[in-house]
């Protein structure tokens, strides 16, 4: 402190040690909500804030929403990259809010946030993910086995679980699905994440029911519409190698049948 | 009263996203591996074909009547020639079908874009396979000097 009073004129204030500098940032926000004057157009809305280096998108989000428009609304709930509740197209590529730090995504410029593609949206960043989750129903995603029910666990050796270790890490958060290209024009498509899902337990050596998961996936909306453009696998936070997880089931699928 | 003939406040249930019926079937199986099978031998014969009309012998400048009329009567090339035809015209084919369900969005422009292509290719692929096999090097009446060597057996 004594040597910035020895020149006040010559040095300009340093910041306090141990201060996390702060920054302003703008958020173009894609508002829905057929209920508002707006009825069924979306609009654009800009917000700014003051944030800090350590500070995600949502917790942007957050301070809007807790400062400024309390109507904003998302969806989030563990905001630790854990429940998968929070993926929205931010700058033009599927993230999830709570693992999208804002120094990552240029806050030079304003940041623009909308809801993933090719779901319904319900109001501003919230989606129906009922066509999602349905898909994701039909490839049974659950251990099918027969006989006897075994008196302790189902062991498996190391080397079998890291066949499928891969798609284990799924978070259904649905930005695979909402990346694909295909699965915008054709909803009716499964989607990355059903078919990611699906390889969960073919490869799983405990399941029994990869027969007919190939069967369900051997379908004109099935893995066969996959155009391999991995938008998917670029989209996923969680760093599964979606496309191959996909081209994984269509080579079982393809020794299946020849 | 008119109480009663209020509509509910609460929407009636929503359509559950059902899948609209299951397509399960080989066919698109197939399709996938009927695209790079007839890829990797379309790579074999487009570039041998580029070769030898481009490059071989005189290159480009060869190509007249006679040349096409003298490939056309060996049936190494009239085989050759087939196989390109099919194989590119049913890949190619296949390809836009594909680029086709990807991108109309309604059933009906599916129908009539598909419907289009379906009669393009077959009116080309048999257009095609007739002129391979009915060529005819040897027109009569032509002038000599536009016909293949083949034509003046002695
Ligand atoms: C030179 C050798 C060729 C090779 C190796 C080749 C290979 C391929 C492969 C592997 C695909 C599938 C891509 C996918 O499923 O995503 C494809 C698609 C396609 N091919 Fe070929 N091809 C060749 C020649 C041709 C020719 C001669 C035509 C036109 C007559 C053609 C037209 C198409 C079209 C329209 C598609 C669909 C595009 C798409 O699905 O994105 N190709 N090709
Ligand atoms: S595969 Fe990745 S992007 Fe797709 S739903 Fe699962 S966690 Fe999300
Ligand atoms: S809030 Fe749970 S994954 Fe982001």
């Amino acid at each position: 402190m004594t040597a910035v009073l020895e020149n006040p004129a010559t040095e300009s204030p340093k910041p306090e040690v141990g201060a996390v500098p702060s920054f302003e940032v703008t958020l173009r926000i894609r508002r829905y909500n057929p209920e508002s004057e707006h009825g069924e157009e979306s609009t654009w809305d800009e917000f700014t804030v003051t944030a800090h280096g350590t500070d995600r998108v949502l917790d942007a989000l957050h301070m809007i929403k807790w400062e400024q428009d309390g109507s904003l609304t998302f969806r989030r709930s563990c905001a630790h990259g854990v429940c998968g509740s929070d993926a929205m197209r931010i700058n033009g590529r599927n993230r999830l809010a709570c693992k999208t730090l804002l120094k990552d995504v240029n806050p030079d410029k304003p940041i623009t946030v909308e809801p993933i593609k090719g779901l319904p949206v319900v109001k501003d960043l919230v989606v129906d993910m009922e066509p999602f989750f349905a898909s994701y129903r039909e490839i049974m995603p659950f251990l099918i086995t027969s006989g006897n029910e075994p008196t302790r666990e189902r062991l498996q050796s190391a080397e079998d679980r890291e066949r499928f270790d891969d798609t284990t890490k799924c978070i259904l958060c649905a930005a695979c699905t909402s990346s694909c290209p295909v699965f915008w024009t054709d909803g009716q498509y499964f989607g990355p994440a059903a078919i990611v899902n699906a390889h969960r337990f073919i490869f799983d050596s405990r399941d029994e029911g990869a027969t007919q998961r190939l069967e369900i996936l051997n379908d004109k909306e099935g893995v066969w519409r996959c155009r391999t453009t991995f938008n998917c696998t670029e989209a996923c936070p969680r760093g599964i190698e979606v496309t191959k997880a996909i081209q994984e089931v269509k080579r079982a699928m393809i020794t299946r049948a020849f | 009263m008119a109480q009663a003939q209020t509509p509910s406040a609460i929407a009636a249930p929503r359509s559950p996203y059902a899948r609209r019926k299951t397509t399960r079937g080989n066919f698109e199986l197939y399709s996938w591996v009927f695209m790079r099978a007839s890829g990797v031998v379309l790579l074999v014969l487009v570039f041998g074909h580029l070769f030898v009309n481009l490059m071989v012998g005189e290159g480009v400048h060869a190509i007249d009547f006679a040349f096409v009329g003298g490939k056309w009567s060996s049936p190494f090339w009239q085989v050759w020639d087939l196989l390109m035809l099919w194989l590119a015209m049913f890949h190619g084919t296949n390809g836009v079908r594909t680029v086709v369900n990807d991108y109309a969005q309604r059933d009906s422009t599916r129908g009539v874009l598909k419907s289009l292509l379906y009669l393009a290719s077959a009116i080309v692929v048999i257009l095609g396979t007739l002129v391979i096999f009915t060529f005819n090097p040897c027109p009569p009446g032509a002038p000599a000097e536009l016909l293949p060597s083949i034509c003046f057996p002695n």
